[in-house]
């Protein structure tokens, strides 16, 4: 046996019945049952390379409105931050999100070397390798590695996606991915498989090996679709992707599933042609199911346990190119919400437009330091070991 | 455990080749394995035709809009979009006549290698004309001369593009593609200098491309200053360098090892290694030679080295359509499955391409794994459930009617198919009904773990031979012991 099945029948069963209780000894039973303070990071993937210069816009800069005569952001438009920054127009829920201190802002992140390649460039940020290095583990399925080894079930790092990304892949142990708790129930849910499973005998390694994934995977399938009925939401989600991806998160978070990361990614945001309405839309998604989640994470008292964080491959160029669009770039902003910063708002500078490489942001803040800091910080672990390099920690948790 | 002569000859077709076929499964209780690969070599002796989806770059600039005032009127932003969204488009069609080439043709092992060469020489760009002329050189030198090879992929313009050698100018150079041919084409990391990368680029200068997708050499972009390379010093050119590497037994080492690891086990044996690559070197590089001293060596038909391959998503779904003859409501299904499993042709994860092995395997490629065949054959159960009539299958109705629409996704995509079981179940036709069971699993599965007898019994159809026949390959091919060879 690879799982202690006895273990599992308790949580199944507990599962079933909180189902049945009515709802007041329900949320008494929520109160036992939810762990307080079980941090958890929402990692919000922007893929294709955001521009980050019309996401937090440099609204006194001569500079971005040379250099964008058509499209960049005017400063009457934009949701202003400080005088010198404001955000984009779409961002409404960012906007206030800021006004309460909930939202921090790291500008010019990025690494050495920079590739502009997409899925280089997201290879370097999932596997938090250097430029120059090939790694086929991701940072977080390092985190798997070394917090989860002896674990019975994968489900510390969920990925909402049919597949799994180099982030969430590890040495020895895999994130796990799926797009609806249902389905992934269903498609594990068969008599055959689960009667192979039961009538393995150890054999040769890496037959055993392939067992225990199938043997996990049936298992977390269970877990976590019995955990996403445990307490879902109430809210109402907007009908979108990344809605639905923010709702399902939500459920979870909201169960007492064992879970600290979750993974989504929102895009494409390689917007070389008609920028504008392209990153328009997009935002607009990205705007309402982050403000329906953030009101949900409040509402239930688990705002201050949740990290999201937003990255993408890469930023975009200074310059608009003849298309109303941008190019491939280099350094760009993050984003974090949450209840639970220690800084807020702007935390470093906004990009220096006159300091450029090619035309292309130079970076302050390497990406691999804000690993280390939510690594350590937030998730509690060993990031010297995870990263396999000591990174100076930042202090926005 | 006795290792059959069945056996050994389906470890040779597997990774010599992408498995066995139904109709031949008699056959390899009596061939022996040196004549088997004797016909490996035969089949695949032919030089390939070419796998021709795309035009060059001009002919093809703006697929489909015929009408030159129409052209002209388009911006260089519009004609590029038309561009790219041809390119996919034809490199989607490439990966599936490549993929048939796989399944269909009798050159197997010239197919198995040239995925292998495909893996090494990493490439990935959206055109699809490059990626046309690249494969091209890969399947024509697969079984040929790895120095010849090396030489011709280095002229390609896709690999020139991919590791950005156009802008590898004198006094501006940009290492990328010298250090990659070290680290990844021959020599492997550890074994050169940064400042040998750094001399080599400059001897790569002025290599690059025309507009017509031809290789052209720069000269007035070229460094004709000395370089000094692996202790070698001379005014070098690109040439020169490759011949430099191809010098050093190292190369030799590096290839070998990554080709035993690819063959025989992902764990290597440094005597083997050692012998392997030394002959290789002898040999003047001798590709053919080099998988004749690993196919006919006793080793390679050793117990540790049998079944222990985890397949590779195109080995996987090649070997299924391999074994069983069928067709696809829509091919292009297939496009799918790779990319849900994490491996689409033309697309490799960066220059050192797919790691392989266990990073095939997570908790959504298994469970996909273990679907396809159900997939595959989706219709076919559909007939077979329809004959279930009595109590104790009724559950077994209920769990297909689940299958099938759990399979439905798919299924709706055109990726189920026919298949010919008629001739499927001429193979077995000799084997009485008691040994059929075994039968099928000694032919299916290469590991010695094997599904329970009494729990796979369960899951089988017995309302007729045929029936029988289907549902013990489908179950069978739906485990993870069926994910090894």
């Amino acid at each position: 046996m690879y799982f202690k099945r006895r273990e599992f029948f308790q949580v199944g069963s507990l599962a079933t019945a909180s189902l049945m209780l009515p709802k007041f000894l329900k949320a008494f039973e929520k109160g036992n049952m939810v762990p307080p303070g079980n941090k958890v990071v929402v990692v919000i993937q922007f893929s294709g390379g955001n521009d980050g210069l019309n996401t937090v816009i440099p609204i006194t800069n001569d500079i971005y409105y040379k250099e964008r005569p058509r499209i960049s952001i005017a400063k009457s438009e934009a949701l202003n931050l400080n005088g010198d920054a404001a955000l984009n127009p779409a961002l409404t829920a960012f906007k206030d999100l800021y006004d309460d201190g909930s939202l921090a802002i790291i500008n010019s992140v990025g690494y050495p070397n920079p590739d502009r390649s997409h899925f280089r460039s997201m290879d370097i940020w999932h596997s938090a390798s250097d430029s120059k290095d090939y790694v086929y583990t991701g940072w977080l399925g390092r985190y798997l590695d070394h917090q989860c080894a002896g674990c019975d079930k994968p489900t510390q790092a969920l990925e909402i996606d049919d597949v799994l990304s180099l982030a969430l892949k590890g040495e020895k142990e895999n994130g796990l991915a799926f797009t609806d708790p249902r389905r992934l129930y269903s498609s594990s849910n068969e008599r055959y498989y689960k009667a192979i499973e039961n009538s393995h005998q150890p054999t040769e390694e890496t037959v055993d090996y392939l067992y225990k994934t199938m043997s996990e995977t049936l298992s977390s399938a269970d877990y976590i679709f019995k955990q996403s009925k445990l307490n879902p939401t109430s809210t109402i989600y907007p009908a979108t992707a990344l809605g639905k991806n923010l709702k399902t998160i939500a459920s979870l978070i909201m169960s007492d599933i064992n879970t600290k990361v979750y993974y989504v990614s929102l895009g494409s945001f390689d917007t070389h042609v008609n920028q504008e309405a392209q990153q328009k839309r997009l935002f607009t998604e990205l705007n309402d199911a982050v403000k329906a989640f953030t009101s949900d994470m409040k509402k239930n008292g688990r705002f201050d346990d949740v990290l999201m964080m937003t990255f993408s491959e890469f930023g975009r160029r200074v310059a608009q190119n003849a298309s109303n669009g941008t190019d491939h770039g280099t350094a760009n902003n993050m984003f974090f919400v949450g209840g639970g910063l220690k800084q807020k708002g702007l935390i470093n500078e906004m990009p220096n437009l006159k300091d450029l490489n090619d035309g292309d942001l130079k970076h302050t803040v390497d990406f691999k330091n804000v690993y280390a800091t939510v690594l350590n910080k937030w998730l509690g672990s060993d990031d010297k070991q995870i990263l396999g390099k000591q990174y100076e920690h930042l202090k926005f948790i | 455990m006795a290792i059959s002569n069945r056996l050994k000859n389906q470890h040779l077709l597997w990774r010599a080749a992408f498995g066995p076929m139904a109709e031949n499964t008699a056959a390899l209780d009596e061939l022996s394995q040196n004549k088997l690969w004797e016909l490996l070599l035969k089949t695949s002796s032919k030089k390939p035709q070419k796998i021709a989806v795309a035009n060059n770059l001009v002919d093809g600039l703006v697929e489909g809009v015929k009408d030159l005032s129409m052209q002209s009127q388009l911006s260089k932003e519009q004609k590029g979009r038309m561009k790219r969204q041809q390119s996919r488009a034809d490199l989607k069609n490439m990966n599936l006549l490549w993929m048939d080439q796989m399944i269909n043709s009798q050159a197997q092992l010239r197919e198995k290698m040239s995925l292998f060469w495909h893996n090494h020489f990493s490439c990935r760009v959206v055109n699809s004309f490059f990626q046309q002329e690249l494969l091209h050189v890969i399947r024509t030198n697969a079984l040929g001369n790895f120095g010849q090879m090396l030489k011709e992929v280095s002229r390609c313009p896709s690999m020139l593009q991919f590791l950005n050698n156009q802008q590898n100018k004198k006094g501006r150079p940009n290492e990328n593609f010298a250090r990659e041919v070290m680290e990844l084409f021959t020599m492997g990391r550890g074994n050169y200098t940064e400042q040998d990368i750094k001399e080599a680029a400059r001897a790569f200068t002025g290599w690059g491309f025309n507009a017509q997708g031809e290789f052209v050499f720069r000269k007035n972009q070229h460094d004709n200053d000395n370089k000094t390379v692996l202790g070698k010093t001379g005014n070098f050119d690109g040439d020169d360098i490759l011949n430099i590497l191809l010098e050093q037994p190292q190369t030799a080492v590096y290839i070998t090892k990554k080709l035993y690891r690819y063959l025989v086990n992902e764990q290597t044996d440094d005597k083997n290694i050692q012998w392997l690559a030394q002959r290789f070197y002898d040999n003047n590089y001798d590709i053919t030679k080099l998988l004749t001293d690993i196919f006919t060596s006793d080793w390679f038909y050793a117990e540790k080295n049998i079944g222990n391959k985890i397949k590779s998503p195109i080995d996987l779904m090649v070997g299924i359509r391999r074994f069983l003859p069928m067709e696809l409501e829509r091919d292009e299904s297939q496009l799918l499955f790779q990319k849900i499993l994490g491996q689409i042709l033309f697309y490799p994860p960066n220059v050192a391409g797919w790691p392989g092995g266990r990073t095939w395997i997570d908790s959504s490629t298994l469970m996909v794994r273990l679907q396809l065949p159900q997939v595959l054959a989706a219709k076919e159960s559909i007939n077979i459930t329809a004959k279930n009539d009595d109590d104790v299958n009724m559950g077994m109705v209920k769990e297909e009617q689940l299958r099938i629409n759990r399979n439905k996704a798919y299924v709706d995509k055109g990726a189920s198919g026919e298949i010919d079981w008629s001739l499927i179940s001429k193979a077995y036709v000799k084997t009485a009904r008691e040994n059929l069971s075994q039968k099928i699993a000694d032919s299916l599965l290469q590991t010695s773990s094997r599904v329970a007898a009494h729990t796979l019994d369960s899951f089988i159809t017995k309302d007729s031979r045929e029936n029988f026949i289907k549902t013990t390959i489908i179950q069978l091919m739906a485990t993870p012991e069926y994910q090894l060879c």
